[in-house]
């Protein structure tokens, strides 16, 4: 049987959250975290959490498995579990409204800020605006982001200032349109992100690259975003 | 665009550019200054002093204070303004938030004068 201890909060019933723990038969078999989840729920409907496509698409599983941000529906018991123990907290640094399930508010609003959008005053053409494959190729590793905010909320500079600074996941989408060759809001884009907090807080950690489950790595977007203002700037 | 007014060059670029540069300086003086300790074991007072007489050294040893003081405001702002915040101690944090910051402003100048004050005093 393996031991699940699950974060638990019911804002309207617990005065403060607290970890529940279960025990699960798994008959030995190497399920992914979601599942587990899955019949739990079958047997407390009250435990909340994300969940829709569960196959690593959709992104709105993302929790904390056993210490390390990821996504429930693609993580398999065999990299979560420690020592038949595995323990599930929500994503941290963001405020919790039950159980598993964060306000994801502050994420987005920081979305929103990069204007997450091509930007091209020019006239359309009549079929479509084309780019070379080589233009094409720079989006390879920068489009595919789900925004399951694993790698936000896995950042200290994010927890601390999730009001200032982007965060990887907006500063990955930031750079997806700073690298795109049809958009022409390059300048306007860049004097948004030079203050010291948008993009200047990444201290290089790199914690970001380290959970994103969809193995993107938003601090060499961050790199390349701060060789464009240091071009631009200088 | 978040508008900062504490913050040494105003802007992310310089402030990170500022950062690197100062790093630089400061590891330069260090290499310079353990190589001259090496150099010269039986460095007497005479002639440590005729070294940091000379204008030159006496330009180093300036460049190399503003950089510590330059490097000093960056990286304690970054954690003042980590720490400090309204979000994690409550509505008191900008006052003292502000007085970290002006004292640590404050005592980095005192610093780069007295130091000053010390290499063309010798």
């Amino acid at each position: 049987m393996l031991n699940v201890s699950i974060y638990r909060y019911n804002p309207e019933i617990d005065s403060e959250p607290y970890m529940q723990d279960f025990k699960v038969d798994t008959q030995g078999k190497d399920v992914m975290v979601l599942d587990v989840l899955e019949k739990l729920k079958t047997e407390d409907p009250t435990l909340s959490f994300r969940r829709s496509c569960r196959e690593g698409v959709c992104g709105s599983d993302g929790v904390n498995i056993s210490g390390k941000n990821g996504l429930a529906c693609i993580t398999p018991l065999s990299e979560a579990v420690k020592g038949n123990k595995l323990i599930i907290r929500p994503l941290p640094g963001l405020p919790v409204i039950r159980d598993l399930v964060i306000d994801m508010s502050q994420f987005y609003a920081q979305y929103e800020k990069i204007q997450p959008y091509m930007i091209n005053n020019t006239p359309a053409p009549a079929i479509e605006r084309l780019q070379s494959q080589e233009e094409r190729a720079k989006l390879d590793g920068l489009y595919e982001c789900i925004l399951c905010a694993c790698c936000s909320t896995a950042c200290p500079s994010f927890w601390w200032n999730p009001d200032k600074f982007i965060g990887p996941s907006g500063l990955l989408q930031a750079y997806r349109f700073l690298a795109d060759s049809r958009d022409t809001a390059t300048e306007e884009r860049l004097a948004n992100l030079d203050d010291p907090f948008s993009v200047f807080r990444c201290h290089g950690i790199m914690n970001c690259v380290q959970v994103c489950p969809k193995g993107l790595n938003p601090t060499k977007a961050i790199g390349h975003i701060r060789s464009m203002l240091i071009r631009s700037a200088t | 665009m978040v508008t900062t007014v504490t913050s040494l060059g105003r802007s992310g670029l310089s402030d990170w550019m500022i950062q690197r540069v100062s790093a630089w300086v400061m590891t330069a003086y260090l290499v310079f200054i353990v190589g001259y300790f090496f150099a010269n074991p039986n460095l007497d007072y005479a002639q440590w002093s005729e070294l940091n007489s000379s204008l030159p050294m006496r330009m180093f040893s300036l460049i190399t204070i503003l950089s510590i003081a330059a490097h000093a405001w960056i990286g304690l702002w970054c954690v003042l303004t980590d720490y400090i915040t309204v979000r994690l101690i409550g509505p008191k944090a900008t006052a003292i938030r502000i007085f970290f910051q002006l004292g640590m402003i404050a005592a980095s100048l005192l610093y780069v004068v007295w130091a000053i004050d010390i290499l063309w005093g010798i």
